[in-house]
């Protein structure tokens, strides 16, 4: 009896990849629980890309902020400016966004995805054994890839979203304390959500890049790994 | 007390056949031959333990027939379908449907319940969560985990959270179950209840249970003992002959 099933489903290999399945919903549940058991290790992780985030956001928000006094027309704001750092050429009407500024940003945000590939590497080095039972319970190399990527997927998400809060916060603060109410009345709307949703996407993919080698280790691993006792 | 399996079984296909198998490993320069070919039917519904010393092959032998490993030359068969041949979906199919696995350190995934391990093999197979649930509480009843389906593998001793693994193993129904020192990070009261589980729901369900072990408590309910050594079959011995010859066994220890 289950031998014919057998042969049948040999006799038809198409079927069989559609035989052995994680529903995205469940597939969400693991992930989920996965960050949550491990919720130290997931917060450091996550912590990273919320300092970089902060970072980019804090310099971006800062920029739309000196934009927003520049373009009051208010002389005195165009001198404080200068006088806080602010590179303005005579009569342009946006501030100067510095090629160093720029590659400190570019450099943050590299430090911060080496630092979420090293963190996602000993996670999987860690997991070893689980991954490899999964596998051993019927667990395709694709289940494995999804998992890890909706977990850094969740972490980014919460991580950069946070992160650009925080940075946005900062700026407007540091703002509020150089210029006054102004800062904040001057503010640029558009420009600034802007900055904000860009700050959050580039920390949503760095989060989803630093992950990648990492889950597709993870996804190649074989069962056999699962047997291994080393304790 | 069990019949020779290949006459209780009406249809008595072998339900693993090891065809001339060898196994090389290659390290750094060195090849070290791990099996140098072994020949091995396996009958549905037999309860074989797999002894040997370590490095004698026997894990290679296991994971062989577990679909965990390749041959280097030779073929494991597994319900007459040559596990060489499949390609990575069926592989998975395989494990998840045909086989199931122990472990001697349990591999209870961690994040999850004593339910939610027995139940994610049935989701791997595409079953519905609701029978799933069903199903798995039974099974953990069936292993005298009833009250404790909601708990985490933290909280459950060594001997529960091989019952739940064992439950796991089960959850497919599957023709074979893999265990690979089951007892081996028990204590002598866990390991000797965990040998009779396996027992009775391999009697009851008639499932072919393989062992790889060195736990002499395993060969009392063996219907066969396959004896490796230097990666070749040293001997095979029936229940019939092993109860003769148990206390000579009990001191090769």
């Amino acid at each position: 009896m289950a031998t014919q099933a057998w042969s049948a489903l040999s006799g038809n290999r198409r079927r069989i990849g559609r035989q052995v399945v994680l529903p995205f919903g469940k597939s969400v549940e693991i992930a989920y629980r996965s960050l949550r058991v491990r919720f130290l290790r997931s917060l450091i992780t996550t912590l990273s890309l919320v300092l970089a985030v902060s970072f980019f956001s804090y310099n971006a928000v800062g920029n739309d902020i000196a934009d927003g006094l520049l373009a009051s027309g208010r002389p005195e704001f165009r001198q404080r400016l200068i006088r806080a750092g602010y590179e303005i050429q005579a009569d342009a009407p946006r501030i100067e966004r510095g090629a160093k500024q720029r590659w400190v940003l570019i450099l943050s945000l590299l430090v911060c995805t080496v630092g979420i590939l090293n963190a996602q590497l000993m996670a999987v080095t860690e997991r070893f054994r689980e991954i490899g039972t999964m596998k051993c319970l019927g667990a395709l190399d694709r289940f494995v890839l999804r998992l890890f990527l909706l977990e850094a997927a969740m972490m980014g998400l919460v991580g950069s979203v946070s992160g650009a809060a925080i940075g946005a916060l900062l700026a407007l603060a540091a703002g509020f304390l150089r210029f006054g109410v102004a800062a904040v009345t001057f503010l640029p709307l558009a420009a600034a959500a802007l900055s904000l949703i860009s700050a959050a996407g580039i920390g949503l993919a760095l989060s989803l890049l630093g992950v990648l080698y990492p889950a597709w280790v993870a996804a190649r691993m074989q069962p056999v790994e699962a047997m291994r006792v080393e304790t | 007390m069990s019949p020779p399996p290949d006459a209780a079984v009406p249809d008595a296909a072998h339900v693993v056949r090891v065809s001339g198998v060898t196994k090389v490993f290659r390290l750094g320069k060195m090849e070290v031959q791990a099996l140098q070919g072994i020949d091995l039917r396996i009958a549905r519904g037999e309860y074989l333990s797999i002894m040997g010393p370590s490095g004698s092959g026997k894990s290679t032998l296991f994971n062989m027939i577990g679909g965990l490993d390749k041959p280097t030359t030779g073929k494991v068969f597994i319900d007459e379908v040559d596990i060489a041949q499949l390609d990575a979906y069926e592989l998975a199919w395989l494990r998840c449907r045909k086989i199931g696995y122990i472990f001697q350190t349990f591999n209870i995934i961690p994040v999850m319940t004593a339910l939610e391990n027995v139940t994610l093999p049935m989701i791997f197979a595409g079953m519905n969560a609701d029978a799933a649930v069903q199903k798995g509480l039974r099974l953990l009843e069936q292993v005298g985990l009833g009250d404790r389906h909601s708990h985490k593998p933290s909280e459950l001793s060594g001997g529960q959270q091989q019952r739940v693994a064992i439950a796991r193993a089960l959850a497919n129904d599957p023709a074979i179950i893999l265990a690979d020192e089951p007892t081996g990070n028990l204590d002598l009261t866990t390991g000797e209840e965990i040998i009779q589980l396996l027992k009775r729901l391999s009697a009851e369900r008639r499932v072919t249970v393989i062992s790889a072990t060195h736990d002499f408590k395993m060969l009392n309910v063996s219907d066969r003992v396959v004896w490796i050594r230097d990666g070749r079959i040293d001997r095979i011995e029936d229940r019939e002959q092993l109860s003769i010859t148990i206390g000579r066994i009990g001191t090769r220890s």
